[in-house]
């Protein structure tokens, strides 16, 4: 059994002294964490690691007396993941930890070689877990982050818009794929059950390439708004994807298309028994002509 | 035995399906339908089914039957109040009912109902006139 850890316990202080001292001088992101945090990060863990139950082992990292460090190294890395650190510059602070060890290691059992190299491997090796536990602890900090903001632009990106009564329009922008299609599906037929709507314009200007995929789930959600008795205008195709359409051999003779949204609203209204027109100035700004009618 | 009571309204005939379909109930409904559509000398069926919240593709197939049969008894049929979760289900199904005509609510089925069936008996009257002159 190794003794590194009884000369932890009673070296503390050295060691600790030291290894802030290493933190400090190593490149480290002054703008992100201030020195008082560092101090109190680093005692936190040490006194984690000294005031650990007796008997636990320092090869088992799985042991139950190990949970409270490796929590707090868990909460460490997630919220430096959170502040933007990168995976070397947190793993670097539970490294740092090795040489300060060696130090003291060399001062205990310096005379008998033997001896030495079975402590500094003992201490190698436990750093090291303890260092892995870190960097597996960021990613998965980090995937938190990911996924919340995923979740976050897959709400953000179904906005159903009212545009007249009767009339809603979903401008869709960025790569559709099954998952967002699904969304996008649902919340417009629900804005079309809500709003009572007998047109709803899709625009796909901000879509930068329509696949056959992409125009299946478009014809998909077209024929379930069409199911529910409200009429799709398909508005928004630049000329690259009318050509990519043709040429991928989509048909959408069956779809009333518009080059602008505008153009599609237009229809709308027209379909829906209104007209727009300009008020002659004239005749007064609040009143429309008789010609204009 | 179970039926979905169909309702007269003048020239149009009202079908409100308010319980689960099950594929007998659809068949008896495809039978009751097209007799009273000849009984009541129809010109328009409109078909409800807000309350339907489960469809399968038999179900959503008689409901395309029943629309090709009441169009071959020169009855024209609307399906209106289809759910999001069923449309989307009968696209996932690959059945887009293409033959069925569709509205949003009752009110707006009714109204398209009284446009097409009156533009053809206006357009059957003028036939009409003209033959006789």
């Amino acid at each position: 059994m190794s003794k590194f850890l009884e000369a932890i316990q009673e070296n503390r202080k050295s060691i600790l002294q030291d290894w802030v001292q290493r933190l400090k001088s190593v490149d480290r992101r002054r703008d992100l964490l201030d020195d008082r945090e560092l101090d109190t990060d680093a005692k936190n863990v040490l006194s984690a690691i000294a005031d650990v139950p007796a008997g636990t082992l320092p090869e088992d990292l799985n042991a139950a007396g190990w949970q409270p460090l490796k929590e707090l190294l868990t909460n460490l890395s997630v919220s430096r993941a959170a502040k933007g650190f990168t995976p070397s510059e947190t793993a670097i602070f539970v490294l740092s930890l090795k040489p300060s060890l060696f130090t003291v290691a060399r001062q205990q059992w310096g005379k008998d070689a033997g001896e030495l190299f079975l402590e500094i491997s003992a201490i190698n090796d436990y750093v090291d877990k303890l260092a892995l536990h870190t960097t597996d602890s960021y990613i998965h900090g980090r995937d938190q982050v990911i996924a919340r903001q995923q979740e976050e632009m897959l709400e953000l990106s179904t906005p159903v818009v009212t545009l007249w009564d009767g009339i809603v329009a979903l401008p869709l922008i960025g790569t559709l794929d099954s998952a967002r299609t699904q969304v996008v599906m649902e919340s417009l037929l629900q804005a079309i059950v809500q709003t009572n709507s007998r047109f709803a314009i899709i625009d796909i200007t901000g879509v930068p390439t329509v696949d056959t995929l992409v125009a299946q789930h478009l014809l998909k959600t077209i024929t379930a708004a069409r199911l529910m008795g409200a009429e799709c205008i398909l508005s928004g195709i630049r000329p690259q994807i009318a050509q990519t359409i043709v040429h991928l051999g989509i048909n959408l003779e069956d779809v009333i298309t518009k080059s602008k949204l505008a153009d599609a609203f237009r229809l709308a209204l027209e379909r829906s028994g209104r007209k727009v027109v300009r008020v002659d100035k004239s005749n007064g700004a609040n009143t429309t002509s008789p010609r204009g009618v | 035995m179970e039926r979905i009571p169909i309702l007269r309204m003048g020239n149009y005939l009202l079908v409100t399906i308010q319980v689960d379909m099950h594929d007998k109930l659809a068949l008896t409904l495809q039978d009751d339908l097209t007799n009273r559509i000849i009984e009541a000398n129809a010109k328009g069926v409109l078909i409800d089914i807000s309350s339907l919240e489960i469809v399968d593709s038999f179900i959503g197939r008689t409901l395309a039957n029943i629309a090709s049969m009441a169009r071959v008894l020169d009855a024209e049929t609307v399906v209106v109040g289809m759910q999001p979760a069923v449309a989307i289900t009968l696209v996932e199904l690959g059945m887009s009912l293409p033959g069925i005509r569709t509205a949003l609510n009752v009110e707006s089925g009714m109204e398209y109902l009284r446009e097409t069936v009156e533009d053809h008996e206006e357009s059957d009257g003028d036939f009409g006139d003209s033959t006789e002159d």
